[in-house]
């Protein structure tokens, strides 16, 4: 089943096209990786289906229902989170708070002025509930010791992974990681795939653009490849790997394609 | 002496309600709004106009005032909201600036530069508000409610919030935070506060006058919270005492023949940027949420 | 007066105006364009600049009576008091802005409007509150041309202008300094690995900012009272002129100036604003502008990297 989608998806700057009729599909319960060399539209494509930039032609489609110029806050509350390609925690604020400000608009169902009056009263009660179901979301990447910390001054393999626990506190079904494997190790590295399966697991949709082929190749079900800004192939790891125009886009025309093994 | 000191902690009181609001707006979200003075005018002044031409009684006219400054801040706000942090500064000022000029100018209503005198006395279970330990009791009376509705309103989802959106607009609106309400919000509760404040000046000093709500109220209210350290409400309140306490040292130990008043004034901008250079965390720094302990074993 | 040279009167009065504006715009627009930071003070640099300028001139002049000497003491007071007024820029920001380069956005600012109220309450403790008046170094009766009245100290101001911003725009696109001061705008860190001294682009950047401030404010010294918060307004003005001709441009801020200066003249003059009115002018151009194209006439929007 399509949970997301875009048609004909184009952003362009001024005269740069940085997405050029894009048609990007996002299966339901699967992983789906998002590849291409730098500068190939990637961040941009998935700004433009968050709701931080609005395409210039095209639409977006989630869940069947055209949410193409959404504000990012409207996005975040049909169930579309995100993790950003430079770590945006909110650095002052501590560990378990960063997660806290997912779960801000978690306050149940009926009028928003009921809400908000209920809120205000049974003030304690509430933040302990959020802080609970915070600190839950800690113990799933084994971070509650750190709680209290303050966010900016975790190490950074730690911050990408507060990212994601903050994300997946808004009870996304679709959850877009950019680069989250960006300055790890290998041993970093391994366990985040772990996690981004695990996260799967949960029946969330994972959507992610990545540099490190290992990673891309091992986990994702569904792999569509960028190059400046336009779609030249999607399929399975295997299919990617075996695509002419990949191989191209990757190492130029003059190489001997039988030497790209390293690569992928 | 003891005159000077009851004069102190009622205009701590007035300018403690105004430090108030800047740091619901400056100190949580961030946004350096210069327009303090502003609002305390439009509060002081709805105060001076209802009584003295409309003979309402000074407990009415709170809500207007209140209501008003609120609805005038949204209506500031909205525009210059979307700029960023030093254009929004000049823009806040113009604003104040603006309303200024027309409080000078609108003759039939705002008696211009004359401004309105002989505003009556309020008068509460049929006594006559008159004497200087009333109006402290007053005015702090206010300063508590408001002091303990904003530290309510920080501790909850909307204070994490508003630091939110202070610390990354762009992360806080990809968790669901509609950034623009949140910040309008603010601003209008801040310019509340002001305008309230501006009610119990204009009682207390019993007249207005366009020259009494100058640039250098809204930089008094600034130094409050800067002082005193963003982001917690009671260092506010601290912070008000010090630079009145400042402000009314040279009276009230009788050199005020010696030291110029400029000579305040200069120390208020020196404290300002060595305070920024030197601890721009304030004296008491950010207030942080605590939350208990034991519901990290509750949830296991 | 015919209508057509009623049109031209307020013209001549508009670039003059407009004129000492872009002047003071400049040092914003310039400091902008480095360091990303409104420096609040500049106004008051402007009238600490005005002051020196005046009293300079009263010490060359003397006891002499009107002649081309007073019109030499006025140019020299003129260049004396744009050197201090540099060497007080840069002080201000090796002291009071230099050790906040790192800190949050507010810092500076905040800081900025620190020393903004110590120059002015200083000014007002040294030299007073009463308002003091520039003479004018020559005889500035009116000429007559073309039915249209200009005043001798109109032409000054506009030439003294010119020559300002010509000289800039030479210096800033020519010289080796200009060179690398527009590189460290661009960028700072790669302009750094280039083995350009940011620090001395910053410093001197002050320096040529608070020179045209202080040349600004003994032009509006010819127009007006010289007096400790006469930098305020007229600041805020320039610096309203910086954004609408687009911040951090230098172009910009020339014609945002002059482009503000014909918007007071004319907007009292023709659309009968009042003049109690007229300060509230600017204020609302910023707004109008920061709504519709906040990057201003000549500048580029900046879209934060996500």
């Amino acid at each position: 089943m399509i949970l997301l989608e875009t048609k004909g998806l184009t952003r362009a700057y001024g005269g740069v096209v940085a997405v050029n009729r894009v048609d990007f599909t996002v299966e339901s319960g699967l992983i789906t990786g998002l590849i291409g060399p730098n500068g190939a539209g990637k961040t941009t494509l998935f700004n433009n289906m968050t709701g931080l930039d609005v395409p210039t032609s095209g639409k977006v489609f989630y869940q069947g229902k055209d949410i193409t110029g959404y504000p990012a806050h409207k996005i975040c509350r049909l169930g579309i989170a995100r993790t950003f390609q430079n770590i945006r925690l909110f650095k002052e604020l501590s560990v378990v708070e960063n997660v806290m400000v997912g779960l801000h608009f978690k306050n149940g169902e009926g009028s928003r002025f009921a809400l908000a009056l209920k809120s205000f009263l049974r003030l304690e009660g509430e933040q302990e509930q959020m802080y609970r179901k915070a600190m839950k979301w800690l113990e799933f990447f084994h971070m509650e010791n750190m709680a209290e910390e303050k966010a900016g001054s975790l190490p950074y393999g730690y911050q990408r992974e507060l990212e994601i626990a903050r994300a997946l506190a808004t009870d996304p079904k679709i959850l877009f990681l950019d680069e989250p494997a960006a300055g790890m190790n290998p041993q970093e590295t391994e366990s985040l795939m772990q996690t981004i399966r695990r996260i799967r697991d949960l029946g969330i949709t994972v959507v992610l653009i990545e540099h490190d082929m290992k990673l891309v190749m091992n986990i994702c079900d569904n792999i569509t490849v960028l190059n400046y800004g336009q779609k030249i192939a999607q399929g399975s790891a295997s299919d990617i790997q075996k695509d002419p125009k990949v191989i191209e886009a990757y190492l130029g025309t003059d190489d001997d394609p039988s030497d790209d093994d390293e690569d992928f | 002496m003891l005159n000077f000191f009851l004069l102190i902690v009622i205009y701590a009181g007035i300018y403690a309600l105004m430090a108030l609001g800047q740091n619901m707006i400056t100190g949580y979200v961030g946004i350096l709004s210069l327009c303090q003075a502003g609002f305390f005018a439009v509060g002081s002044y709805v105060t001076a106009i209802l009584s003295v031409k409309l003979g309402w009684s000074f407990w009415a006219t709170i809500p207007v005032a209140v209501v008003l400054s609120a609805l005038l801040g949204v209506l500031i706000g909205l525009p210059t909201l979307r700029l960023k942090g030093d254009y929004l500064a000049i823009a806040t000022l113009g604003f104040a600036e603006i309303l200024r000029t027309v409080i000078n100018n609108w003759d039939s209503l705002t008696n211009g530069p004359n401004g309105i005198s002989r505003i009556p006395k309020a008068e509460i279970f049929g006594l006559t508000i008159k004497s200087k330990y009333a109006y402290i009791a007053v005015i702090w009376f206010f300063v508590l409610i408001v002091y303990l509705l904003f530290e309510r309103i920080a501790k909850s989802r909307m204070g994490r919030a508003l630091e939110a959106i202070r610390e990354d607009e762009i992360a806080a609106s990809s968790m669901g935070i509609n950034i623009t309400k949140y910040k309008v919000w603010a601003f209008a509760l801040g310019a509340a506060a002001a305008g309230l404040a501006g009610c119990l000046q204009a009682l207390y000093i019993g007249s207005v006058m366009p020259g009494t709500y100058v640039f250098m109220v809204s930089i008094m209210a600034l130094c409050m919270v800067v002082l005193g350290g963003m982001g917690n409400f009671a260092a506010v309140i601290l912070g008000a005492f010090i630079i009145q306490l400042i402000s009314y040292f040279p009276q009230m130990v009788g050199l005020s023949n010696i030291i110029p008043a400029q000579a305040r004034q200069i120390l208020f901008g020196l404290i300002l940027v060595l305070m920024m250079i030197y601890r721009p965390q304030g004296i008491l720094g950010r207030k942080e949420r605590k939350y208990r302990k034991t519901t990290k074993e509750a949830s296991k | 007066m015919s209508s057509i040279a009623e049109f031209f009167q307020h013209l001549v009065n508009g670039l003059t105006l407009g004129g000492i504006y872009a002047l003071i715009a400049l040092g914003y627009t310039m400091v902008y364009g480095i360091l990303k930071f409104i420096n609040f003070a500049h106004g008051d640099i402007l009238m600490v600049g005005a002051y020196l300028g005046l009293f300079i001139f009263n010490f060359l002049r003397g006891g002499s009576a009107m002649g081309p000497w007073w019109f030499v003491a006025f140019i020299l007071a003129m260049l004396a008091s744009m050197l201090i007024c540099a060497l007080l820029g840069m002080t201000i920001e090796k002291l009071a802005y230099k050790p906040l380069r790192k800190a949050t956005r507010l810092a500076p600012l905040l800081s900025a409007i620190g020393v903004s109220f110590m120059l002015s309450n200083g000014a007002a403790w040294a030299w007073g509150t009463q308002s003091r008046k520039l003479d004018y170094p020559f005889d500035n009766t009116p000429l007559n041309v073309l039915g249209i009245s200009i005043a001798p100290h109109q032409i000054l101001i506009l030439v003294v202008a010119t020559i300002m911003m010509v000289a800039l725009t030479l210096f800033v696109s020519k010289s080796r300094m200009g060179k690398a001061m527009r590189a460290t705008s661009l960028d700072q860190s790669t302009a750094k690995l280039m083995g350009i001294n940011s620090d001395q682009i910053i410093s001197l950047t002050f320096g040529i900012g608070s020179a045209l401030a202080a040349c600004g404010g003994m032009l509006i010294a010819l127009d007006v009272k010289v007096y400790a918060t006469m930098g305020t307004m007229v600041g805020l003005k320039a610096f309203v002129a910086a954004v609408v001709g687009g911040i951090g441009n230098i172009g910009g801020a020339m014609l945002g100036g002059l482009l503000l200066g014909l918007l007071e003249t004319f907007g009292i003059a023709l659309l009968g604003i009042p003049t109690s009115y007229k300060d509230a002018i600017a204020f609302a151009v910023l707004i109008i502008v920061l709504l519709v194209k906040p990057e201003g006439i000549m500048g580029k929007a900046e879209k934060e990297k996500v």
